[in-house]
Parts: structure tokens; C-alpha cells; sequence
């Protein structure tokens, strides 16, 4: 067991973890931070995305370990003061979700994605997206909600 | 007097509502199955089977057994009198041979990737820590992998059947009387007309929903409590009732949120079973979540036939007849709807078309791989393809417009309802309207003069045009034709409506939805029909023990048939109330009209809104004699028919002739789903199943190697599209309301899956016509399309090559440095 | 999937990770930004006992100028060379090739020096290193020593560092105001390339004066197009010229048949990317 401390939406957390632990595993078992969710063990599928130090990884391909002493947000801790954070706003206005497995995963990779592109075009949109899969969507709301929390300033106020 | 002001002032259907559904979900609130944590909750790992075809000779879970935390090791031989054999619904002849097929494997294996044990610990790392010491050992037999060997009969998927063949199953127009004997048809267009015969490929296919399937089985109190990532939650039910010998009441299942299912959740499985064995041996809760590679590998896949297929025609392009020839392979074993999947393309083959003879055969063999079942349109994509792509070598054939073809022999909007080849009533439909709209925002003229010019300039990027103009029979379906085709279970669903007395409703379906959004759709349903607000409607579904029946979610039928219900049920609910309101207004029940939430007295302003009707039926203080208190009401619905929806789908593919490498240009889908209870919504299944039709045509395929282990066992090889592979669509709609259903809707789920593919590989055949390319085999690959172009490998009609490329098996190298020198 | 257990060791100095890399022995595993290894580890592919994790060295992270090269820390993520300068300026074609490697998450993770000691040979970054000559720094107990690129891809996924050894750090020459570009063949976006072809060109008045093109995927290691880098030399920067050169590029190759494309097929696809890198290096 290694012991870590880390920070993750906001609150302080401090744990006992087998080194081969998954972050995904960590923050969905020990945290009960099940909004965050594990689609493949190649990550390819994007799903466990979430931010550490306030850049974009996949959670399955990080070790619990490897987070002690950083910060992370999941998609619960995007929305701010009971506001929607303005991609997750985009995602339900748009209808860029339906079965939305894949949401929370999309949703933290847009916004990773807006940070580093306020403005960006379509063809930036999907290539930044090409790390997560859906099933659903064919893609097409999603792309217009990232535009839509664009023309909004997402980028600029997250 | 309140309520009235409160309605909405516009009707619900047809508003673009954005969905209920979406709050919990892009929260991180939703509850999928893999979320549950009870206490003492176990944990399962299985152990599969590396060997395709292999018997079983000895398992040593000693070792296993004794590992840290592990509670117990479950064998096929431990559970062999317990665990029964996995039911399919849908045996399509009486003397279809079915194999028996255990949970898990006892003394063979039939496919790689059969569960042969089950490691049951305290952590799911502890029971996949202790499944790598399970020691099994294995004598491989002769594997059945490819279709047309099978065919043979040369080795035996299942040695105890003594064939392969699973039944073979006929439709004749002349035997049926619907039509004439289309040999005879053949024949006289050999004579004297066109006669066009191709044999197509349908890949294998893996639905690949994101939300591994998970079940969690809790078997304390008095029920047994199954969670499971199902599309069908009464159909587990049912089925766990009668395999495993459990009074039906004895279980409730439970569909929570559902990541996804496209058919690869409408599945009764053996991880199912497996679950609620070890939780029953155990006596504690248990959790199995399967990974992504064991999802593509054990969770049963999609289409895989070949398709051989005679068209002839008059000179004039008039179609006089069509005869199908199917093999189809089931995999293993046969699913819960198994062998029935390719018999419901059976009768669209003839699509939207007036052809006068038509034949349908089709014989399913099993083979030695993972199962094959329902995918996303099953049996109609297949059929829609077959036809589209015939459609278009006819018009190829006779040097016409591919659209002017599919006009001169498709059915007139005036011509409906129209009596199909199969003996179908097709109920409405305006194939003109939705062709002529689709050609338009496609731009098809000036594509077909940018193709010229490339053409004529030898543009190393070359531009094809494809066209799709489907229709499908889809909202499984009447009981009736169910029963005639010797499907186990009846297509009706049901629906129930509660009025609470604070005035909300609750509306109970039997469908059970994994991403359509008929939380908002029946919302908006209820909101209209008994005139209460979109929000104060709380939809249900999902849960044996609250929507207690039920026939679930596929084959595009909730709305058209379990929406139905919901209005059935509705209009009980107001017929219950009406004599309530009519006492309480003192006024004669025949004077009262219910319009838009109220009952009034006619020629007064007089009236109460539902909710108070509601509120006085709760208390009860003051009902007519014999009113019963209570407004609740339940309704079945049966369909009389199917639902037609129809399209035109366009498609423009740039060709880089240098490289093989596709690139979508174009896409319009113009379909018609009748009336749209929510346009959103419609939008979205289009899309989705847009990419999913396209993916088939030019990414998907699930592929084997010689030993009959799957290549393509994860994302890094099954080639689901991202977001930088595909377009924004166009796409708009015609209406053309149903008449077997009052709202008039059509199903939408599977119509973009259906229709797309055939566009996509049209347009590809049709970039290629210069370099007198007649087909390319799916998924149409840069290499195939290459070796088209310059005429090597038989056109790129030659099978995908079997393997991966090695990213993190390092043990691999071996392979690929054989794979290198071959 | 979850790994099997090991042993986890996060040094803070290179000395304490070959001293952990030692005790390891043969079963260590070195874990830089994880985005292979763990899909290994956790599809029980590969079962170190002792996991070596190099996120805590800070020295091994950075990019920095040292006169005629520029020296890229094994452990600096694929995002930061990306957005890094230096690698702009002197080195444009690892900036284009990095731009395309894998995903988002992944380039946030995902190392430099991790990927290059990784060495697949379907990598997006083997051929433009090995194109533009870099050198490699190991160190071990013994000390450090350099590999130049042409010794360092010796298989597939096998370099010159030895059991017990780390690549700390990439030594790149400057290629300052040459032209770079990564022409990738996929059929979807996330897939590694089917062939990719790396291209840095230095072009004086139309003429091109020097090339240098690398190939990935068409082997058991990143190749060098030596034969095209020859014929190149002194020709303009024309398509018939280039296509003319870029026809040998499948010489010496020996691609994989696999899923995707057959051996002929990539060779076909070498020489199709290897003109279009070039041109686009080129600027023509």
C-alpha cells in the first residue's frame, strides 16, 4: 500500500492504495466519483477523461499513485455554484448526448479543448475530440455544442 | 381554478424539447450498473477459453481457490444440473437444429472466448488475480471459422448436431400468392432483358455500445434482485424464471441507466446467469463487469452473411424479379433472436419497389466463433444494402441515372397503401417528395458535373455519388405475424398512467430505453393528451417490480408501439375521470368535453382541470356510487402492422486514386418517420445511426485469425470512428403519417444504420466506374480500393488480412515478423 | 482490466532510479508517462514486479538550447515539445509529427523519451528522430554514454538501452530554417499510422540542397529513405522531381502485412507519402 494525498474537485483526500491501483478505479471506488467511467483497457474510448493539474488525461491510464500531490476534476466538479459549466450547458442545449456514457469523458475533453483554442474551427473541434469515442451521437451535436460553448467564451472563462 | 392558466400554451409534439434525461447525465449523476456497491458485495472474473474449438480435459482451481480473498471457483461441471442451457426465442423452423448452450462451458468449448470458470473474491483485482492460476487444460479440435466452409460440413461446429446447418427458411411470392414465380421472371430476362447476379459480402460486425455490460445480483430478501445493462429487462426476467427454475415473482431485474445496446444489449447472457448463480451459492451480492476486450469478444456481434443475388429486368429497366440467396452465420450458438435476424430482412429485399416476383432463401450455419445476433437494423441493413447496391449495377448496366431507376420501378405516392411482393400493406409513404427535397440540398447536378470534370481530367482525386433510397419494416411488431413466423413471444408493450394527487404524473412503460430519450418523448406524449405540463410527467421504466410487463426496447418500436400504450393508457385515464368531473360539476356526463387538460361543461365556462379530478378521486370524499377511487389506468398495445418509414439518402465520397484513402465530402439524409414527437431527438438517432451505417462501410469489421481468435479484440483494432472521421450531415424530413398508430409516428431507431451504408459503398463503386470497378468489398479500405483501382487481389474483394498490428504485446513479435515475410 | 500487483518505486534523482532499476533486476519496469505501459500492465500482457516511476525526476523534463542542438529530457511530455519553441524553430518536423501522435489525453501524458524507449516501430516519433540525426543519452551505473539514432532502434520495441539503464535525454541537431512535415496514413484518426513519412528539407532558391526522410511502420524499426535523401539532393523542388526521388522509398524496407494493408500495399503507400512529405517540407 502507498499512501496518497491529492486533491480532486476541490476537496482534499488522502488514501492507502495498492501502487496498481487505476485513478478511474480510485476515484470511482474510494471516492464514489462514479460520474467518471471506464470504457475500454486500450484507452482508446476517452470515457474516463478527466483533468489533472488542469490538463485533459484518461483516468484508466493513469495509477492512483501517479496522482498523489496533483489535482484532479471530474465532471462532477465542473459545475461551479449550481451553474452548469457552459459546455455542459452546450451538451444539453445542442442534444449532443443520448445513451451518455461517453458524456463526461466528451464533456472534460471539450473543455481541455477550449482552454487551449478558444475559437476554434470545426475541423479543430473533431480532431480535438479524436480521443473519444461515442456510439450514439454521430458525432454531429456534439461538434455543434463545442461551437455553441465557444460562441459562448467557454474557453475564455474556464 | 388554477390549472388551466398553468398548461402550456403550445402543443408538446413536435416541439424540439431538450431532454429530461440530460441533467443526471452530464452531471456525472447518472446510475449505471457498475456503479452499485453493496455490503459484502463479491466480485467475478472469468475464465475463457483461448481455443476456438477445444474439449475440456481437465480444470485444476486449486491454486485459485486458495488465493487471497477468493470465496469460491465455479466450474461448468459444479453447475452442469443448475445452470440449464441459454434459450433462443426465435427457432425459425420447427426442425432448426440448436445446440445446447451452457453458461459455462463443461466438458467443450465452442468459441474463443467461452467462459470455462468463474473466480468469485472479495475485489474485482482479487478475482482476476486468482482467474491467471485457474489451470484448464484443453484438446483442440477441428475449428469451423469460415461461412462457406461450414457449409461443407467438413469439420463440426457442434459434433453431436452431425452438420453445421441450422435451417434453412424460404419465402416465394408465387407459393405465397403475392406475387409470381420469379425463375420464370429470370428466365425471361435472360432471354430478352438484363439480368444482373452479384454475391455480397456483409462483414461481421461488433455493436460495440460504450457501457461494458455489467450485472449485479443481490440475493438477500425475498426477492432476487438482478441489475443488469440489458435492453430487455422483462425478457431477462423471464427467461432467468424458466432457466434457472425461479418463480418469475421471485425476481425482479432492474435496467438502470444503460450506456448503449444497439442491439448487442438485447441479449440473454450467460454472464447473466453466471451472476445470479454466484450469488445464489454464495449468499452475497455479486458484481460482474466485463472489459472492453471481453465485450468485443463474448458479446455476441452483428450481420456476417454472404448474399448471392439475382436481378432481372426488361430492357427499359423494369424490374421483373428478385431472388436472395443467404448464408448466414449464427457463430456458436443461437441467440435470443439468433437465427431470426436475417429473416427479418426477409421481406425487404424488394424495399421500396413494385417488382412482381421476388424469393427469398436463406440457411444458417453455426461456426466456431463468438455468436451472432441482433445489430443495429438487423436483417434490414443487410437487405436495404443488397437491394441498393443492385439498384445501382442495374442502372450501371443500362447506362441511366441511379435515381432515374429506383423511379421508374418504385411505388407512386398515389399508389398507397400498396400491397408489397411480400404480402406487406405499406401504409404511407412519398418516396417523389423526399427524393426530389434530398436532391436538392445535395446539389446533385453540379456534384455529377464536378465528377465530370474530374473524370474527364484524370484528377487523381476522384468523386462518387451514392444513393439510398430505403424503407424498412420496423416496430416489432403484431403479435400475430411474430407468432406466424414462430417467434417465441408476442410484440405488443404496455403502458400504465398514474395520477398522484399533487397532480404529477407518473407514466409506467414497458420499454426500457438505453439513450432515446423517452423520458422527454412520453412527456411530451402525456402533456398533450391529458394536458398537464411537460415537467410535472415522471416517466418510469426499466424495473420489473414498477413497469411490471413489458416487451423492452429494439427494433424501433417504443415509440410506435410502446407510445401507443402511453396513449391508450391516457385515454383511460381521462374516461375514468370524466364521470368524477361530471358529479363534481353537476353536470350530465355527455355535456362535459375534455380539451387541453379541462373537463367543460359545454356552452359554459364551467369546468375543473384533470389534476383536481385527480385530487377528488384521491380523497374520495365525494365520488359518484360505484366510482371506484383511483384514476390509474394500464393499456396494451397491439400494432396491426409494422412501421414504414422511407428515405433518400445521398452521398458524395472524394477518392484519392494514389492512396485508396476515402474521404466523405457529402451527406444528405432526407427521411420520412411520419409525425415527430421531438425533431431533437429524431436528429440524433439519425446521426448516430448515420456513423453507424457509414462505419460499416468503410471501418468496422470484426476479424479472425486461422486459429478463430478475434484480431480485432479492441479499439486499437475494431475501428469505431472518432469525430475527425466523420462530417456534419444534412438532413431533413417528409411526412408521410403512419396510419396504424393515432400519433401517426414512424420508427427512427435503426433508419440512418439502415439506409447509410448502401450510399456510402455506392458512391465508392461509383468514384471507382472509370477504373471499371463493379464492387468493393466492405469495409472498403484504402488497400481494397487501391487494389481496385490497379487490379490486384480480384478487386478488392479479397478477406481482410488476419493480423493486428502488435502496440502492446510485446510477445507478438514473432507473429509480425512472420506476418512480414508471408 | 486491472494489473497484477507490484512493487512501486517514484525516485526523485536518475542515481535513485538505477539504483531501483537494479534491485529490480529483469522484472523492473520503468514508467515514464504511462500511455503504453499500462494498457500492458493492465491487460496482464506484461508483469513486472517492480514498476519504476520517473514522473518525480524534474532534471529529466524541459527543453533546452545548447548551441548547435537542441537537448529534449526523456520525461517531457509530447504536448510541452509541441508547444515548445525551440522545436519549432530548429526542429519542425518533430513539431508537426507530435501534433498528430495518438490523442489529446494521451500527448498530455505521453513522454518524448517514453515513446522514442517504447520503439514501436508504428511510433510517431522514431522516423523524424531518426531523420534528423539526434543523439541519445543513457545513463546506467556505469554512467552515461550516447547512442546516435542510427544504433538506437534495434527491433521492434527494442533499443539500445540496456536492462538497467534509462534514456534521460534527446540530443537533436538544428535544423534551422529547413522545412518539416509528417505525412500519417490512417484509416481512423485514433489508429497508429499504417505508414507515416517524415520529411525535413532544406531548400535554397527552388532547389532542394539537403533532405533527410524517415519512414515509420515499414519495418521492424523506424528507416531512414537514404536512397530518397540522395536522389533528392540538389534536384528543385518540383513534383516531378520529388515523385522521380521518392519512388525508391520503399527500398530495403520490410513492412508488416497486417489488418490494415498488406507488405505491398505500404510499400506502394511509402512512396505515394514520401513524395507529398517532402513537397510540403518543401513548401512547394
Amino acid at each position: 500500500m502507498t499512501r496518497i494525498s491529492l486533491k480532486v474537485d476541490g476537496a482534499s483526500c488522502s488514501d492507502d492504495v495498492e501502487p496498481r491501483m487505476l485513478l478511474v478505479h480510485y476515484l470511482r471506488e474510494r471516492l464514489g466519483k462514479t460520474g467518471t467511467v471506464i470504457g475500454c483497457d486500450t484507452s482508446n474510448c476517452g470515457a474516463c477523461t478527466v483533468h489533472l493539474d488542469g490538463k485533459s488525461v484518461k483516468s484508466c491510464n493513469v495509477l492512483a499513485v501517479q496522482a498523489d500531490g496533483h489535482e484532479v476534476t471530474t465532471i462532477e466538479g465542473l459545475a461551479q455554484d449550481g451553474e452548469l459549466h457552459p459546455v455542459q450547458k452546450a451538451f444539453h442545449d445542442c442534444h449532443a448526448l443520448q445513451c451518455g456514457f461517453c458524456t463526461p469523458g466528451m464533456i472534460m475533453q471539450s473543455v481541455d479543448l477550449l482552454n487551449e483554442n478558444a475559437n476554434p474551427s470545426e475541423e479543430e473541434i473533431r480532431l480535438g475530440l479524436e480521443g473519444n469515442l461515442c456510439r450514439c451521437t454521430g458525432y454531429h451535436n456534439i461538434v455543434k455544442a463545442v461551437q455553441a460553448a465557444a460562441s459562448e467564451g467557454a474557453g475564455a472563462s474556464a | 381554478m388554477t390549472v388551466t392558466e398553468d398548461r402550456p400554451a403550445r402543443r408538446e409534439i413536435g416541439n424540439a424539447r431538450k431532454r429530461k434525461e440530460d441533467q443526471r447525465l452530464i452531471t456525472g449523476r447518472t446510475k449505471w450498473t457498475d456503479n452499485i456497491q453493496l455490503t459484502g458485495m463479491l466480485h467475478l472474473a472469468m475464465v475463457r477459453s483461448p481455443f476456438a474449438h477445444a474439449k475440456i480435459t481437465h480444470i485444476d482451481t486449486s491454486e485459485a481457490k486458495a488465493a487471497t480473498n477468493v470465496v469460491t471457483v465455479i466450474t461448468g461441471a459444479d453447475v452442469a444440473e443448475e445452470q440449464g442451457g441459454l434459450p433462443t426465442a426465435w427457432a425459425i423452423t420447427t426442425d432448426q437444429k440448436t445446440p445446447v448452450h451452457p453458461s459455462i462451458a463443461v466438458d467443450r468449448v465452442a468459441f474463443a472466448g467461452e467462459i470455462v470458470a468463474v473466480v468469485v473474491a472479495r475485489s474485482a483485482a482479487e478475482a482476476r488475480d486468482a482467474a491467471e492460476l485457474v489451470d484448464v487444460d484443453y484438446e483442440e479440435l477441428p475449428a469451423v471459422l469460415d461461412l462457406k466452409e461450414a457449409a461443407t460440413d467438413s469439420a463440426l461446429t457442434h459434433p453431436d448436431l452431425g452438420t453445421n446447418k441450422s435451417a434453412f427458411w424460404q419465402f416465394d411470392s408465387a407459393n405465397a400468392g403475392t406475387g409470381s414465380a420469379v425463375d420464370e421472371a429470370i428466365a425471361e430476362a435472360r432471354e430478352s432483358g438484363v439480368v444482373i447476379e452479384r454475391e455480397y459480402r456483409q462483414q461481421r460486425l461488433i455493436p460495440a455500445f460504450m457501457e461494458p455490460r455489467s450485472f449485479v445480483a443481490d440475493p438477500t430478501g425475498e426477492q432476487l434482485t438482478l441489475w443488469s445493462s440489458t435492453q430487455i429487462p422483462h425478457i431477462v426476467r423471464f427467461f432467468l424464471a424458466v432457466v434457472l427454475g425461479i418463480p418469475e415473482s421471485k425476481i425482479r431485474v432492474i435496467a438502470p441507466d444503460v450506456g448503449g445496446g444497439f442491439g448487442g444489449k438485447l441479449q440473454f447472457t450467460p454472464e447473466e446467469i453466471i451472476t445470479v448463480l454466484a450469488a445464489r451459492r454464495t449468499g452475497k451480492p455479486c458484481k460482474y463487469t466485463e472489459t472492453r476486450s471481453e465485450s468485443l469478444m463474448s458479446g455476441h456481434h452483428g450481420r456476417d452473411q454472404w448474399q448471392k443475388l439475382t436481378l432481372a429486368a426488361k430492357s427499359d429497366g423494369t424490374v421483373t424479379g428478385l431472388k436472395v440467396d443467404l448464408m448466414a452465420d449464427l457463430g456458436a450458438y443461437a441467440g435470443v433472436v439468433g437465427g431470426g435476424v436475417p429473416i427479418l430482412g426477409a421481406f425487404m429485399f424488394n424495399a421500396i419497389y413494385k417488382f412482381p416476383a421476388y424469393q427469398f432463401n436463406c440457411t444458417n450455419y453455426y461456426t466456431n466463433k463468438t455468436w451472432v445476433d441482433a445489430y443495429r437494423g438487423a436483417g434490414r441493413p443487410e437487405a436495404t444494402f443488397a437491394i441498393e447496391r443492385m439498384m445501382t449495377e442495374l442502372a450501371d448496366e443500362l447506362g441511366v441515372d441511379q435515381l432515374e431507376i429506383r423511379e421508374k420501378n418504385w411505388i407512386k405516392h398515389e399508389e398507397f397503401p400498396f400491397t408489397s411482393v411480400c404480402g406487406l400493406e405499406y401504409d404511407s409513404g412519398n418516396y417523389e417528395e423526399a427524393t426530389a427535397k434530398a436532391k436538392e440540398m445535395f446539389g446533385y447536378d453540379e456534384l455529377l458535373a464536378e465528377q465530370r470534370r474530374r473524370r474527364e481530367s484524370k484528377d487523381p482525386v476522384q468523386l462518387g455519388i451514392g444513393v439510398s433510397t430505403f424503407t424498412e419494416m420496423c416496430g416489432l411488431a403484431p403479435s400475430r405475424v411474430l407468432g406466424s413466423l414462430n417467434y417465441g413471444a408476442g410484440g405488443w408493450e404496455h403502458a400504465a398512467v398514474r395520477m398522484l394527487p399533487t397532480g404529477k404524473v407518473e407514466v409506467v412503460t414497458g420499454v426500457s430505453p438505453h439513450g432515446q430519450g423517452h423520458e422527454t418523448a412520453w412527456s411530451q406524449i402525456i402533456a398533450d393528451r391529458l394536458g398537464v405540463p411537460f415537467e410535472d410527467v415522471e416517466v418510469l421504466h426499466g424495473d420489473t417490480q414498477i413497469s411490471h410487463k413489458g416487451m423492452d426496447t429494439y427494433g424501433s418500436r417504443s415509440l410506435v408501439v410502446g407510445g401507443e400504450a402511453v396513449v391508450k393508457a391516457a385515454d383511460k385515464v381521462i374516461e375514468k375521470a370524466r364521470p368524477i368531473a361530471a358529479h363534481l360539476l353537476e353536470a350530465s356526463v355527455d355535456d362535459l368535453e375534455f380539451k387541453e387538460g379541462r373537463f367543460g361543461v359545454k356552452g359554459t365556462d364551467k369546468g375543473m382541470g384533470i389534476a383536481e379530478v385527480a385530487l377528488a378521486s384521491f380523497t374520495a370524499h365525494n365520488l359518484p356510487d360505484g366510482v371506484e377511487p383511483g384514476l390509474d389506468s394500464d393499456a396494451t398495445f397491439d400494432p396491426s402492422t409494422f412501421s414504414f418509414p422511407h428515405g433518400t439518402h445521398l452521398c458524395a465520397v472524394e477518392i484519392d486514386t494514389e492512396t485508396g484513402g476515402v474521404k466523405m465530402r457529402k451527406y444528405v439524409a432526407v427521411d420520412d418517420v411520419g409525425n415527430i414527437v421531438n425533431p431533437l431527438i429524431v436528429a440524433g438517432q439519425v446521426h448516430g445511426g448515420l456513423v453507424q451505417g457509414i462505419a460499416q462501410a468503410l471501418w468496422e469489421e470484426a476479424v479472425y485469425d486461422d486459429a478463430g481468435t478475434l484480431v480485432s479484440a479492441s479499439f486499437v483494432d475494431y475501428l469505431v470512428p472518432t469525430a475527425a472521421d466523420t462530417i456534419s450531415f444534412d438532413t431533413d424530413h417528409t411526412t408521410s403519417p403512419a396510419t396504424s398508430n393515432s400519433l401517426g409516428t414512424k420508427g427512427v431507431g435503426e433508419a440512418g444504420a439502415i439506409a447509410s451504408t448502401p450510399a456510402v459503398v455506392n458512391a465508392v463503386v461509383d468514384a471507382l466506374r472509370p477504373f471499371g470497378v463493379k464492387d468493393v468489398r466492405m469495409p472498403c479500405t484504402p488497400e481494397r480500393i487501391w487494389k481496385a483501382i490497379h487490379d490486384r487481389g480480384a478487386g478488392g474483394d479479397e478477406p481482410t488480412e488476419n493480423a493486428a498490428m502488435p502496440h502492446f504485446d510485446e510477445a507478438d513479435v514473432a507473429d509480425r515478423t512472420d506476418g512480414a515475410s508471408a | 482490466m486491472i494489473p497484477a500487483q507490484f512493487e512501486y518505486v517514484a525516485p526523485t534523482t536518475v542515481e535513485e532510479a538505477l539504483t531501483a532499476l537494479a534491485e529490480g533486476g529483469e522484472d523492473a519496469k520503468v514508467l515514464a508517462g504511462g500511455q503504453s505501459l499500462l494498457p500492458v500492465l493492465r491487460m496482464r500482457l506484461n508483469v513486472p514486479s517492480v514498476v519504476v516511476d520517473l514522473g518525480r525526476i524534474d532534471s529529466l523534463r524541459g527543453v533546452r538550447d545548447d548551441g548547435d542542438a537542441i537537448v529534449v529530457g526523456a520525461m517531457t511530455t509530447h504536448s510541452d515539445v509541441f508547444h515548445d519553441p525551440l522545436v519549432r524553430e530548429h526542429a519542425a518536423v518533430l513539431t508537426e509529427a507530435i501534433e498528430q501522435l495518438a490523442d489529446p489525453q494521451v500527448r498530455h501524458r505521453g513522454t518524448f523519451g517514453g515513446a522514442l524507449a517504447h520503439a514501436d516501430p508504428a511510433g510517431d516519433l522514431g522516423a523524424p528522430v531518426l531523420a534528423l540525426g539526434a543523439t541519445f543519452t543513457i545513463a546506467g551505473q556505469g554512467g552515461t554514454r550516447t547512442v546516435e539514432a542510427d544504433d538506437f532502434f534495434e527491433d521492434l520495441f527494442t533499443t539500445a538501452v540496456q536492462e538497467g539503464e534509462l534514456l534521460t535525454e534527446i540530443r537533436i541537431p538544428k535544423y534551422t530554417g529547413w522545412g518539416g512535415h509528417y505525412e500519417k496514413f490512417v484509416r481512423v484518426a485514433h489508429q497508429w499510422p499504417i505508414v507515416a513519412v517524415a520529411a525535413a528539407v532544406k531548400v535554397d532558391g527552388g532547389t532542394i540542397t539537403e533532405a533527410r526522410v524517415g519512414l515509420t511502420n515499414m519495418g521492424s524499426t523506424p528507416l531512414r529513405a537514404r536512397s530518397v535523401e540522395q536522389a533528392l539532393a540538389g534536384q528543385p523542388a518540383t513534383d516531378e522531381a520529388v515523385r522521380a526521388a521518392a519512388a525508391s522509398a520503399a527500398e530495403g524496407t520490410n513492412p508488416p502485412s497486417d489488418l490494415n494493408g498488406d507488405a505491398d500495399y505500404r510499400r506502394h503507400l511509402a512512396t505515394v507519402l514520401t513524395r507529398r512529405a517532402v513537397l510540403a517540407a518543401a513548401g512547394a
